[in-house]
């Protein structure tokens, strides 16, 4: 009997828990507040860090871009215009900045000073903060030094000449210097919150920011809640009365979301849906300024010879990946560094260098057999190695069969889990790699540093001497010569195109879904996602 | 008793040693690290970071460091959300996954145990044909199928629910239902076959022999007989669906503990590979364990305490 008692007692917690979500049911709906003054945006992950001297994802950008401001902030233009500093002046040498900041305030109503931006500056590059970004900050004289810890931070050269007032001394003048005090870790701090709570960043009521929102909550995985700031210098032009961050990874999800109306604004929209929204006044292709490209191997045959890295790249149809496989609006890319950059005579450094070179089935057939690989007789066995991902197996299937059909040449194709792809790229244990780049700041040597011999980045084994020249003197005696600076830069570029240790295939595009109805919200081509700082809901 | 629980304990700790080491060791050997990035770190800023969190020491002092702060019940900081404890992770995604799972098990045993009863019943009968057909089509459409089906008809066509997130009941609807597919079925056969199985004892034909009314001799001779594989199959299927399913988790954009589990590995978050594992194992061993327990309620037959006590 005793088992029929357990038995029944199981039986009615199972039906009261079954009631209780039947009873919900007839419950409220999605009904949001009374102000139509509300964005919901969905921003794509669950950020890693919200503290700016730490965070390095796009998304934790993103969000920390809302609730903090920095000396200057990008506007509609995608130029660093006024943020905290309402002025500034740079030195004839192209060394010295000084700002002049306004009278702001924290979102708890602390005043802001010049000596909150040292102390920002300062912590980012204190090696017990773990800042990964911390060399965004190696421009600064001394800072460097101090991040590595054989130098200290009173030698870091960032001083506050007085309340209003931030005088900092670079190391070599730096064109990017200028944009890089909007970045998240160049932001200041409101150091006595980061004394009294030591975990701030995570805490909705420390997290004390002076920019344009401020957090209300923070549900992982769910949603971050934030509402205007109105301690915000420039409140006054806030029209937005909330601001929500969905935090939704799954963006065929994030799509229903948005259909459906949860949300109002999906940065990353699934490629499958592309085709069926051309048409749709929801649906925008936004230009972003990143490049999807090859790596070669150049450590390996056949790959040593530039002559078969180039007729490799001549022997691909870009636009048919693009319009069939890609499917997002991308630009064939003929050249590394993608629209969006200002040459020295403000157009745009892509347009001005145009492109390197042209598809050409016959003139690669040429090379190959020049390369010893007639009609590709002989070709070695090798494999284009790429992170496991569909669209990225879709473009290296294309690959595959244009390079058998135009050139008679097999490749394998191999994907990886992607740290094994990552430390496989770094170790240089691959024949032909997938990359893929977007810009740490706006300009174009962000790009063009990558392959000089031994850099970091480089991961193709390629080294050039007339390249790693250009591009030191681009950085030292051509800095303060902005036409001279970007000439190197051209010159690298067209040196690293015709030798081609990468072959570039797309420039990236950003497809996304933002209800007609959202004014005044800025979707920057690099670094956050979205710029909410003038946006409003009409 | 007493002796029976001891040694259950101490295998149980045994079994969560070698767990713990074979993960410790095989998270290690596989490539890559928690702070391997597309932009490699410069040296200097990397070797710091991995002082911070103990990784420029030996291996096998960081196991045993590990262990020691493990006996405080300390599982560490999560190497990606910085400012996150593992501790923290599981605090907040286990009641979610818990919550869930409770309801995605309810709607299995209510549905799957009643159906077994009657196809073994009613064997060979349209009714018997009917549950298994949808049982072989609950166990092999994956649940990211049925997940996308029901997202796509009930939120997207037909509007009545909303497709993802997590907080109001019927947001649970779905997940949950995505979820009790597969062991619906399960049950339901499992139940079925052990039915039938004891259908054909003689103490039933005993029991109707002895005049007693159909509907006793169904519930308190063939079901409570019949019913103890379902318990068996209970253990392991409360851990694995108490403590989340990444896809479904994924798809409904639900921040449960599942997400973390699958994510850690990619992202090679030790600190939450571990912990999350740990707590995963012990949560089994402990389900399985209260299982060996309920047989004594469910089986006459069982005895915990072994021969001499008989």
């Amino acid at each position: 009997m005793f088992f029929k008692s357990k038995k029944f007692f199981l039986l009615a917690g199972l039906l009261a828990v079954l009631a209780m979500m039947v009873a919900g049911c007839g419950g409220q709906g999605g009904t949001q507040g009374a102000s139509n003054q509300i964005i919901r945006f969905n921003v794509g992950a669950e950020p890693q860090t919200l503290d700016p001297a730490k965070a390095t994802g796009i998304p934790d950008a993103t969000i920390i871009n809302a609730m903090f401001e920095g000396l200057t902030r990008y506007g509609a233009d995608n130029k660093p215009g006024p943020g905290i500093a309402e002025s500034w002046t740079i030195s004839p040498d192209g060394k010295t900045y000084t700002f002049k900041l306004r009278d702001a305030k924290w979102s708890n109503g602390d005043p802001l000073t010049a000596r909150d931006f040292v102390d920002g500056w300062l912590r980012a590059l204190n090696p017990n903060t773990q800042s990964e970004y911390a060399y965004q900050l190696w421009y600064i004289k001394g800072a460097e030094e101090y991040n590595k810890g054989t130098g200290s931070a009173k030698d870091v050269a960032v001083r506050a000449v007085d309340d209003h007032t931030l005088q900092v001394v670079l190391k070599a003048p730096a064109p990017q210097f200028l944009g890089l005090t909007s970045f998240e870790t160049l932001m200041p701090i409101d150091s006595k919150v980061v004394k009294e709570h030591p975990d701030w960043a995570a805490s909705p009521a420390n997290y004390i920011g002076d920019g344009p929102y401020k957090m209300v909550s923070w549900d992982h995985n769910q949603v971050i809640k934030c509402v205007k700031n109105p301690n915000y210098w420039d409140a006054a032009n806030v029209k937005l009365a909330k601001l929500d961050f969905y935090l939704v990874d799954n963006n065929t999800t994030g799509y229903n979301m948005f259909k459906t109306g949860q949300i109002d604004f999906q940065y990353n929209v699934p490629v499958q849906e592309i085709p069926g929204l051309k048409n749709n006044p929801d649906f925008k292709i936004m230009p972003q300024a990143a490049t999807y490209f090859y790596r070669f191997n150049v450590t390996k045959k056949p790959f040593n010879d530039p002559r078969v890295r180039r007729a490799l790249a001549l022997a691909i149809d870009r636009q048919a990946i693009v319009r069939d496989v890609a499917r997002g609006g991308q630009l064939p890319a003929y050249a590394l560094i993608p629209p969006g950059f200002k040459d020295a005579d403000g157009k745009d450094f892509r347009q001005n260098g145009g492109n390197y070179f042209q598809e050409d089935v016959a003139g690669a057939k040429k090379l190959l057999a020049g390369a010893g690989y007639p009609d590709g007789r002989g070709f070695p066995d090798v494999s284009i190695m790429y992170n496991t991902n569909d669209q990225h197996k879709a473009i290296a299937e294309a690959i595959q069969a244009m390079w058998k059909k135009n050139l008679n040449i097999n490749v394998q194709l191999h994907n990886e889990e992607w740290q094994t792809y990552l430390n496989d790229m770094q170790k240089l244990n691959y024949d032909i790699a997938r990359a893929g780049w977007v810009p740490d700041y706006l300009d174009p040597m962000t790009f063009a540093d990558m392959f000089v011999t031994n850099g970091g980045n480089n991961e193709t084994g390629w080294s050039n001497k007339g390249y790693d020249t250009l591009i030191t003197k681009a950085k030292t005696t051509d800095a303060g010569n902005p036409k001279a600076r970007m000439a190197d830069m051209h010159n690298a570029e067209k040196l690293l195109m015709d030798r081609m240790p990468i072959m570039p295939i797309y420039f990236y595009t950003q497809p996304v879904l933002i209800k007609p109805n959202l004014k005044g919200v800025i979707i920057p081509p690099f670094n956050v996602e979205a710029e909410f700082k003038w946006a409003y809901v009409q | 008793m007493t002796k029976y629980l001891l040694r259950r304990l101490v295998a149980m700790l045994i079994a969560l040693w070698l767990i713990i080491t074979l993960t410790f060791i095989i998270m290690h050997v596989v490539p890559g690290g928690p702070f391997a990035t597309e932009k490699p770190l410069p040296p200097e800023i990397l070797k710091n970071i991995m002082a911070h969190y103990h990784m420029n020491e030996p291996l096998w002092r960081q196991y045993t460091d590990y262990l020691g702060s493990l006996l405080h019940g300390d599982l560490g900081p999560s190497f990606k959300y910085q400012d996150r404890t593992v501790n923290g992770i599981i605090r907040d995604g286990f009641p979610v996954s818990a919550a869930l799972g409770a309801v995605a098990i309810a709607i299995a045993l209510l549905i799957g145990i009643p159906a077994g009863i009657v196809s073994a019943l009613r064997r060979n009968s349209w009714q018997d044909y009917l549950a298994m057909a949808l049982t072989t089509i609950g166990f092999s459409v994956p649940s990211f199928i049925l997940a996308g089906l029901l997202m796509y008809v009930f939120a997207y066509r037909l509007g009545w629910l909303p497709p993802a997130m997590w907080g109001s009941p019927q947001q649970a609807i779905m997940p949950a239902l995505a979820l009790s597919a597969l062991p619906m079925a399960f049950v339901a056969r499992l139940m079925r076959s052990s039915m039938l199985e004891v259908l054909q004892q003689d103490y039933m034909r005993t029991a109707r022999a002895k005049g007693l009314p159909e509907r006793l001799v169904v519930w308190r001779h063939a079901v409570r007989n019949a019913i103890t594989p379902v318990v068996t199959y209970l253990g392991p299927l409360v851990a694995g669906i108490f403590t989340g399913s990444f896809v479904v988790e994924n798809i409904f954009a639900i921040p449960g503990l599942g997400r973390y589990y699958v994510m850690s590995i990619t992202d090679r978050d030790y600190t939450v590979i571990l912990g999350v594992t740990i707590f995963y194992s012990a949560f089994l061993m402990l389900m399985n364990f209260l299982v060996d327990l309920a047989y004594v309620f469910i089986d006459p037959r069982v005895k915990l305490a072994g021969r001499k006590e008989v």
